[in-house]
């Protein structure tokens, strides 16, 4: 990327639409789930059809409670309202969402690097459902036909806007994996980006450091990874920076991601803001959470991540990435529960963040994975036996004393190591000719030689070391 | 024809069998229909089936319902399982509801009797039933007049004898201003105290289904039958109907009834104006303390309402694109298809109301149209509380005038939405309201007394209506 990152400062808004993952959709009792046939989760209301009427989900407002509370939002009184606009994918040609008064409002999110970032609001709305152009341009306008499925319709959305508070792709990547992490915690939504139960728009606006005023923004739809989102926001600043470098204006739009390209592509123009001819929905009365049910959720919620990292850097002396790592991976709990268990504070971290990629380790014994980092500390064990115990234990259990017995492992008494090093020099003078002269290649052979006459027992690390020690000062130089 | 009091007590006591009384009614139906033309679909077969069921019930000394064999008129908003709901529509042409508007279904477990479905200004906008796609309905007190609207076919048909209660909606004078041009009874009850589900929107805030009948006592039987709460419309209110048929016959005595000043004056026909002065008089005869009140928000009324019920209806009425169900003109586009279907679908008031709405929405008008008709609906309400301060109950014509002819007003739209003025105040607030047969006018056409009440207040405006419809036999 070519962008001068001491000129320019890339201003990045998120929005990011969750679908809450209730039993039945937002107004109505037809289901919310994903990949049904088409027009199977539906009902009267979900069509649209004349004479039916909406009737609040509670589910989907205790799950938005939940997030409101993990975002420390102000939850309020709120009014439903039509947002008015003609698209055959929406039954009733309006959306009902919520408009001046949202559920949830200020409030803000920790990121793993401890930046603040705000948060606007967090609002219930209905999905829409959706369209497939066939023929033309795959656009409803040149169709040949559309067809609809209106089994997403109705489904309860949880809009979550994000103040312009992020500063990079990065920066904007780990907002929405932490956002994502706490969807998940407090069991709001699965975040699953490639069902579209998370979806992200993105605001992106350039200005040098230093101005005051934020540039002209673009929105960019159709971000369905992670990855792709830090490809946009890259690519995106870059294109406005280049066109302000050539003297041209930014216009406000609305663009497309385009995953294959790596670019976005111009939708709309939104110069002239649309008008949606918002109301208060009149089938619906204001919504108006007693505090008792409020503090009832709040009492419910389980710990966040940041929470989560906080105390697990607090407990083991892990840094703010290990943590990060750690608690991404669910495996904080059993690291405190190792702890308690007496384990090795800095082998805890390291196996955790190194060694148990593995779904498998979050089933790990506490007590025995603690006893591992112990006899890991002591040097019962060299690295290599650690390691392949700890494998082990996390793919069939046991107990770590009795798998590295029964593999024969038992750390080397450093006389023993001592003298099986000298033979080997002494055996070898050539080979350790050349390894005094700095030869990379040869270190490798005594290393081999040294783990074949010790079965596997040694360590390899303090086996380099030994021949280290064993290096003529007058070669080093 | 019979009560339906005295039907359901005939019924219930094996005296007649509901086919009988059918048949009675279906009789009446064919005699006179095709001049008054009160029906868009007349549900012989279905009505055969349910009254055979009703004799079956009865029969295997099953307990029938308070309304046991009693034929019913459902004005054609109300949507009915397998039966063609249209709202007098083109662009509802076909459309069969797959459920029943939950006063149907509370209309069918009383044991009544749907006899068909009646015509109505197309949306229920308008006050003749001139607006409907399939033709008018004719008064059947003189057919070269407007039953009113726009449940006029409900009305008719009651006034007709085609079946002794019916259902309609009124969202500004919609039950309450037919009833009184065709000389029967009709209710508007409290906003949130009948249920609006499976009843086809026109101004949600507004709308209210009530009934049509031939007297006091029946319209309250109706009443309790198809209110209380019902937990799919969230604006139903969590309690029963009041309890009105207990206090029919309790009398006006020590009651405080205002007459309305604003709706005395200009623009009531002066014949209209007698018979209400009349009603007021003998109220005060009958012990009730009788006295003239000013509720002065009721004046922008006509106002705030044509900006609130069409910028519902704009949106309310979006779903009929084509797409999904109804009628669709089939064009190269999606967008075209949507246009030419609602140019071809819809009539000219409902286009009309769609282009008000839309625009009292818009961005840049919102604040001075509905944001402020929001505001008078507000201060209307306080006036109104300000009244029932003193009064138990008020008392207003009906309509400015008794019926009219066929075309009088359909070239001016301000003169027909004129007809609601004394009647759209109380949807503004929510209120409940009446018209109760007074008398005839000039031209010898029936007369209607409206009686007013706060909201949950049936029972006083109950007892007034009865009191007045006893003064007169």
């Amino acid at each position: 990327m070519s962008i001068d990152l001491s000129v320019w400062e890339i201003v990045i808004g998120l929005e990011v639409h969750t679908e809450l993952a209730t039993r039945t959709k937002l107004f109505c009792s037809a289901p919310n789930e994903f990949g049904g046939e088409p027009n199977t989760n539906i009902d009267p209301l979900t069509l649209g059809l004349p004479g039916s009427l909406p009737v609040l989900n509670e589910q989907a407002v205790e799950l938005a409670i939940r997030v409101g509370l993990a975002l420390n939002c102000k939850i309020d009184r709120s009014v439903f309202s039509r947002k008015n606009y003609f698209y055959p994918d929406q039954p009733t040609n309006y959306q009902i969402s919520q408009f001046d008064l949202p559920i949830n409002g200020e409030g803000w999110l920790e990121l793993p690097s401890g930046k603040v970032i705000g948060i606007e609001r967090a609002h219930l709305e209905e999905d829409t459902g959706k369209s497939t152009h066939v023929g033309g341009g795959g656009r409803i306008h040149d169709a040949t036909y559309s067809l609809v499925d209106y089994n997403r319709a109705g489904v309860p959305l949880l809009e979550i806007v994000g103040r312009p508070d992020l500063r990079s792709g990065d920066e904007a990547r780990a907002y929405v994996s932490e956002l994502r992490a706490i969807l998940v915690a407090v069991g709001a939504s699965d975040g699953k980006m490639e069902e579209g139960s998370l979806r992200v728009d993105c605001n992106v606006s350039v200005r040098k450091h230093g101005d005051a005023e934020l540039g002209t923004r673009c929105e960019i739809k159709n971000i369905n990874s992670l990855r792709s989102l830090g490809r946009a926001v890259d690519y995106e600043a870059e294109r406005q920076i280049d066109m302000i470098l050539a003297g041209e204006r930014i216009e406000q739009q609305t663009r497309h991601w385009n995953e294959d390209e790596g670019r976005t592509l111009k939708l709309r123009s939104k110069e002239q803001a649309d008008d949606y001819r918002y109301f208060p929905e009149p089938d619906l009365v204001g919504l108006a959470p007693s505090q008792e049910w409020i503090d009832r959720v709040r009492e419910a919620l389980p710990l966040l991540p940041a929470a989560r990292r906080h105390r697990l850097c607090e407990r083991s002396g892990a840094d703010t990435a290990q943590a990060a790592l750690i608690v991404e991976r669910g495996l904080d709990d059993l690291c405190l529960a190792a702890l308690d268990c007496g384990a090795d504070p800095s082998r805890t971290i390291t196996h955790a963040e190194h060694n148990l990629s593995d779904p498998k380790a979050l089933e790990l014994d506490p007590e025995m994975f603690a006893k591992l980092t112990k006899m890991d500390a002591d040097g019962d064990l060299s690295s290599t036996q650690t390691k392949t115990v700890l494998a082990e234990l996390v793919q069939l259990g046991g107990d770590p004393g009795e798998i590295a017995e029964a593999h024969g492992f038992k750390a080397m008494d450093s006389g023993e190591l001592d003298a099986v090093v000298d033979q080997l020099i002494a055996e070898n003078p050539e080979q350790w000719q050349r390894f005094c002269e700095g030869d990379p290649k040869i270190s490798g052979f005594f290393v081999g030689k040294v783990m074949k006459a010790t079965q596997g027992q040694a360590d390899g690390k303090v086996v380099a070391s030994l021949l280290a020690d064993r290096v003529p000062n007058a070669a080093k130089e | 024809m019979s009560s339906a009091i005295d039907i359901a007590a005939s019924v219930q006591s094996g005296e007649r069998s509901a086919l009988e009384v059918l048949e009675e009614h279906l009789g009446a139906i064919a005699e006179r229909e095709s001049e008054v033309h009160a029906f868009n679909l007349v549900t012989t077969d279905h009505a055969i089936a349910a009254a055979t069921a009703v004799d079956e019930l009865l029969a295997k000394g099953g307990p029938l319902g308070p309304l046991a064999g009693v034929p019913v008129a459902i004005k054609d908003n109300l949507c009915t399982r397998g039966v063609a709901t249209t709202c007098s529509s083109k662009i509802l042409e076909g459309w069969v509801p797959p459920y029943d508007a939950t006063v149907v279904t509370r209309l069918a477990a009383a044991g009544a009797i749907m006899v068909g479905k009646t015509n109505m200004d197309e949306f229920a906008m308008g006050s003749s039933t001139e607006n409907s796609a399939f033709g008018p309905t004719r008064n059947p007190h003189d057919l070269s007049r407007v039953p009113g609207g726009s449940s006029g076919g409900s009305a008719a048909a009651v006034a007709a004898g085609f079946a002794p209660i019916s259902l309609g909606s009124d969202t500004g004078g919609s039950i309450r201003q037919p009833a009184a041009l065709c000389g029967v009874v009709g209710v508007k009850p409290t906003y949130g105290t009948v249920s609006r589900l499976g009843l086809i929107a026109f101004g949600s805030s507004l709308d209210q289904v009530g009934p049509f009948a031939n007297s006091v006592a029946e319209a309250a039987l109706v009443c309790e039958v198809i209110g209380g709460h019902d937990p799919g419309d969230s604006t139903s209110l969590p309690q029963a109907f009041p309890a009105v048929s207990e206090h029919l016959s309790d009398g006006v005595a020590g009651m405080r009834i205002g007459l309305i000043t604003e709706m005395m004056g200009e623009g009531i026909a002066p014949d209209v104006a007698k018979r209400i002065r009349a009603a007021a008089e003998w109220l005060a005869a009958a012990g009730a303390e009788v006295e003239e009140v000013s509720v002065p928000a009721v004046t922008f009324g006509l106002s705030a309402y044509y900006l609130v019920a069409p910028a519902e209806a704009s949106s309310n009425l979006s779903r009929y694109d084509g797409v999904r169900y109804g009628l669709r003109v089939d064009a190269p586009t999606t967008g075209e298809m949507m246009e030419l279907t609602r140019t071809a679908g819809f009539g000219d008031e409902v286009k009309r109301r769609i282009m008000l709405g839309t625009y009292a929405l818009s961005a840049g008008y919102y604040d001075a149209f509905y944001g402020t008709a929001l505001k008078v609906r507000t201060l209307i309400r306080r006036d109104f509380d300000a009244a029932y301060e003193r009064f138990d109950a008020l008392l207003s014509p009906t309509s400015p005038t008794t019926a009219f002819s066929f075309g009088d007003k359909t070239a001016d739209p301000m003169s027909m939405y004129l007809n609601d003025v004394c009647t759209i105040a109380t949807n503004l607030a929510g209120h409940p309201a009446m018209s109760v047969p007074y008398g005839l006018g000039a031209d010898g056409m029936p007369v209607g007394a409206q009686v007013l009440a706060p909201a949950l207040g049936e029972v006083a405006m109950f007892r007034v209506a009865a009191a007045l419809e006893g003064s007169l036999s």
